[in-house]
């Protein structure tokens, strides 16, 4: 590892939850207002992780008032407060991005953790 | 003419700052280093210290240096450079002494840093001084990144010196002025400068306090 990736090394997270894309999240980001601060739910589908040490961010897309709404967040930022994984979902490829082309019924995914193939009769 | 140290460019990454922003910042590698002589008017004819940067084994040094060194009480160094300084201010510095990137460079807030740049060889116009390429079309042929006219002609009947052409570009000494330091770290004798700073990986870089605000 190289000198530069150790310093970056330190200030990663280790508190968040293991999620993939495909799975539902909310992330509770801190938000300042003046000197305020409070917290806002952000709850959708994760679409994207891009990883790279303390580089790494992910997508999270959701429907807001019929609109989609994509935010993408630094994994390792401190104005995460928390990551709650809501459910799992299965799919076939990283990057979900087909999603956008897709709305209601269709943009449904399923649950990874549900029974993947019918018993046999 | 503020003290100056030397420093190894470690590489780029990002940081988080407290109100969550996040900046991507150049690590250094600076110091610490060691007075290895001083130069006093008297005896030299100007003001200055020298200054010796990382160790390296006796056996790679050769008897003269290790004379040098020998007499000031330090180990070898790998590389040892000047920095002017007035007769004041390198009073109270000592051979011997080491120069900590901590306590230079705490209250600080912007730096300047000069290295060497990537050398980038022989290099066209576009490139070395971003000249626009030619129209491709309308039949022209071969000359779609050349510089175009030199200058006029019998009037003046030479070249402007100084006229931009293809050349040698980068492995030059270059400063960047006004860094702002977003972080110290004393114990590991770490800057984190915001932005980015002349040379390749592990290249050596000087750092000195900016006047710049």
């Amino acid at each position: 590892m190289r000198e530069i990736e150790k310093i970056g090394a330190e200030a990663l997270r280790t508190d968040h939850p293991d999620f993939r894309p495909g799975d539902t999240v909310r992330v509770h980001v801190r938000i300042k207002e003046g000197d305020k601060e409070r917290i806002q739910v952000f709850e959708g589908i994760v679409i994207a992780r891009k990883r790279g040490g303390i580089h790494s961010t992910f997508t999270v897309r959701k429907i807001s008032y019929g609109v989609g709404v994509e935010r993408i967040l630094p994994l390792h930022s401190p104005l995460i407060a928390k990551i709650e994984v809501k459910a799992q979902g299965r799919v076939r490829r990283s990057r979900l991005f087909y999603l956008r082309h897709l709305s209601g019924k269709a943009a449904r995914i399923r649950n990874r953790l549900d029974q993947m193939r019918k018993p046999s009769s | 003419m503020a003290l100056e140290l030397l420093g190894r460019k470690l590489g780029m990454t990002q940081i988080f700052l407290d109100n969550g922003d996040r900046v991507s910042v150049t690590v250094v590698e600076t110091g610490p280093c060691v007075v290895v002589d001083k130069k006093t008017p008297q005896r030299d004819g100007y003001s200055a210290v020298q200054l010796g940067f990382e160790d390296k084994k006796a056996k790679h040094t050769s008897k003269p240096m290790l004379g040098h060194f020998g007499k000031a009480g330090v180990t070898p160094k790998r590389v040892l450079f000047e920095v002017r300084l007035s007769r004041q201010e390198a009073e109270p510095l000592e051979v011997g002494q080491e120069i900590l990137c901590g306590e230079t460079f705490e209250s600080v807030e912007k730096v300047d840093v000069s290295g060497l740049t990537k050398g980038r060889g022989f290099t066209g116009v576009v490139r070395r001084w971003g000249f626009k390429e030619h129209g491709r079309s309308h039949g022209a042929h071969e000359s779609f990144r050349h510089g175009g006219a030199l200058s006029a002609g019998t009037y003046p009947g030479r070249i402007p010196r100084g006229k931009k052409m293809a050349g040698q570009y980068g492995h030059e000494r270059v400063t960047t002025l006004g860094l702002r330091v977003e972080r110290v770290d004393a114990e590991r004798n770490l800057l984190f400068i915001r932005g980015g700073i002349p040379g390749h990986r592990n290249g050596l870089v000087r750092v000195r306090p900016s006047n710049r605000s």
